[in-house]
């Protein structure tokens, strides 16, 4: 166990989620309905999953009901819809272990240590996590956290450096607005001359250049010099040729892939990196793990929304049995369901 | 039967069947090709990156401002660097000629 980990109190819930896009919100929902209280656990910093990150503005026409909305105004939509549950959110951290516990509960420690434990856990992944595109060349492994970032965690590790920035988005033009000041030298380096980036960044950046505070090349980086872990400068390749530049430590901003990650290794059955499960009750062969939506696979799966929001459903009734073992269940629809009216704040 | 003439990245050529209609995307991924496009043809990722040989592709409608947009995530992006969802597959791309663009 590290050290957060291990000086971070255990929260305890009925339901942990790993996953906050919208099959781990809509499982909230099912799962309030029958008393289980929910954590969610998501790599992304914000909620949403692929909705949020992948097509927050592109529409979306196959949720039963809802004739068009985007995958943002989805997220808001099911937000709204679970809100009576009270989830809690632990975002920007990966679910990194998941340990069974002696009374048959299960623990889930996360990247940043937050530990969670639960008679419950479900997957609701999707494609994995969203983590950072990271450069394919030779030596870039080595230099990972050394001289070569995916990510700023304090500004004050760039003061000083001779600073090159890639990308093109957002994340690349703020922090290039953000660490001129701070570092010793700073050149961003993108692949084409026109910036996905907010046009006000953009106009800023090339404030900077014509000032000659940022030096701006057009090309993309072709190969990384320095000897082992520390690094000396790049090539850049772009249809005029290779160019040198010289550098001491490199920020690239890729965008985000999504990978399985760390639920690789909890000894889930797998069948092409998605997770098998017993189609009645959505359950994994681990038991009181339970898998919904894309990261599943079972005879006839479509990854659809739809399909996940079906899975939710039926994978609470199961779960419910391991939150409430003495509890019977009775089934009962929110439209005459005082009880439900009462959990729905509408009573 | 139209084809299209996908080379993986080992550099072997598959000679596969070609539905109009369908992008080129869906064309290789439905034969199993390893071809990742995580965002399932929206243009909303860059995880089907191609090249496309270079005879072909004056035939094929420029890509959009979006599609330009979005090879900002891929690697190792080429003059004919394209993103196989956003070809739709016609009957007179008979014999189009791609390459599965490295994995990032």
């Amino acid at each position: 166990m590290n050290d957060v980990a291990a000086r971070t109190e255990p929260i305890r819930t009925d339901m942990v989620i790993v996953g906050a896009g919208p099959v781990g919100l809509f499982a909230v929902f099912e799962a309030g309905l029958l008393n289980m209280k929910c954590h969610l656990v998501d790599n992304l910093d914000r909620i949403g999953g692929q909705c949020a990150e992948l097509y927050p503005d592109k529409p979306i026409y196959d949720i039963p009901a809802v004739p068009v909305c985007t995958g943002e105004g989805l997220t808001e939509l099911l937000m709204n819809q679970i809100r009576p549950f009270e989830p809690t959110f632990h975002l920007s951290q990966q679910a990194e272990r998941l340990e069974r516990l002696e009374d048959r509960r299960w623990r889930l420690v996360t990247s940043t240590g937050t530990v969670l434990e639960a008679p419950v856990v479900v997957i609701a992944a999707g494609a994995g996590s969203f983590v950072p595109r990271r450069l394919p060349l030779p030596g870039a492994e080595a230099r990972e956290g050394r001289s070569l970032f995916y990510a700023v965690r304090k500004m004050e590790d760039f003061r000083g450096k001779d600073l090159l920035i890639a990308g093109g988005g957002d994340s690349a033009l703020d922090w290039t607005l953000n660490l001129q000041p701070v570092a010793r030298r700073l050149a961003l380096v993108h692949r084409r001359p026109d910036f996905r980036a907010a046009p006000d960044s953009v106009a800023r950046m090339h404030e900077l250049v014509e000032a000659g505070e940022v030096a701006l090349h057009i090309g993309q980086i072709s190969g990384l010099h320095g000897s082992d872990a520390e690094l000396e400068g790049v090539t850049i390749k772009s249809p005029q040729g290779e160019a040198l530049v010289p550098c001491d430590t490199l920020l690239a901003f890729y965008g985000l892939k999504m990978e399985l990650g760390p639920l690789a290794g909890w000894g889930l059955e797998l069948e092409k990196d998605l997770i098998k499960v017993d189609t009645a009750t959505f359950e994994t062969n681990l038991p009181g793990v339970f898998a919904i939506g894309d990261i599943i696979t079972y005879p006839g799966k479509l990854k659809l929304i739809l399909s996940g929001f079906h899975e939710s459903a039926l994978m609470s009734q199961k779960a419910f049995k391991y939150c409430f073992p003495d509890q019977k269940l009775v089934f009962r629809y929110t439209t005459s369901s005082t009880d439900l009216h009462k959990k729905l704040g509408v009573a | 039967m139209a084809e299209i003439v996908a080379i993986d990245r080992e550099g072997e050529e598959h000679r596969i069947e070609a539905t109009p209609g369908w992008s080129v995307m869906e064309i290789i991924r439905e034969n199993d090709l390893p071809i990742e496009a995580a965002c399932g043809g929206c243009c909303a990722c860059a995880t089907c990156h191609v090249y496309v040989d270079p005879e072909w592709l004056a035939r094929l409608e420029p890509a959009s401002d979006e599609e330009d947009r979005m090879l900002d995530e891929a690697y190792q992006v080429q003059e004919n660097s394209r993103l196989s969802c956003q070809i739709p597959f016609r009957e007179d791309l008979d014999g189009l000629k791609v390459t599965l663009a490295p994995e990032f």
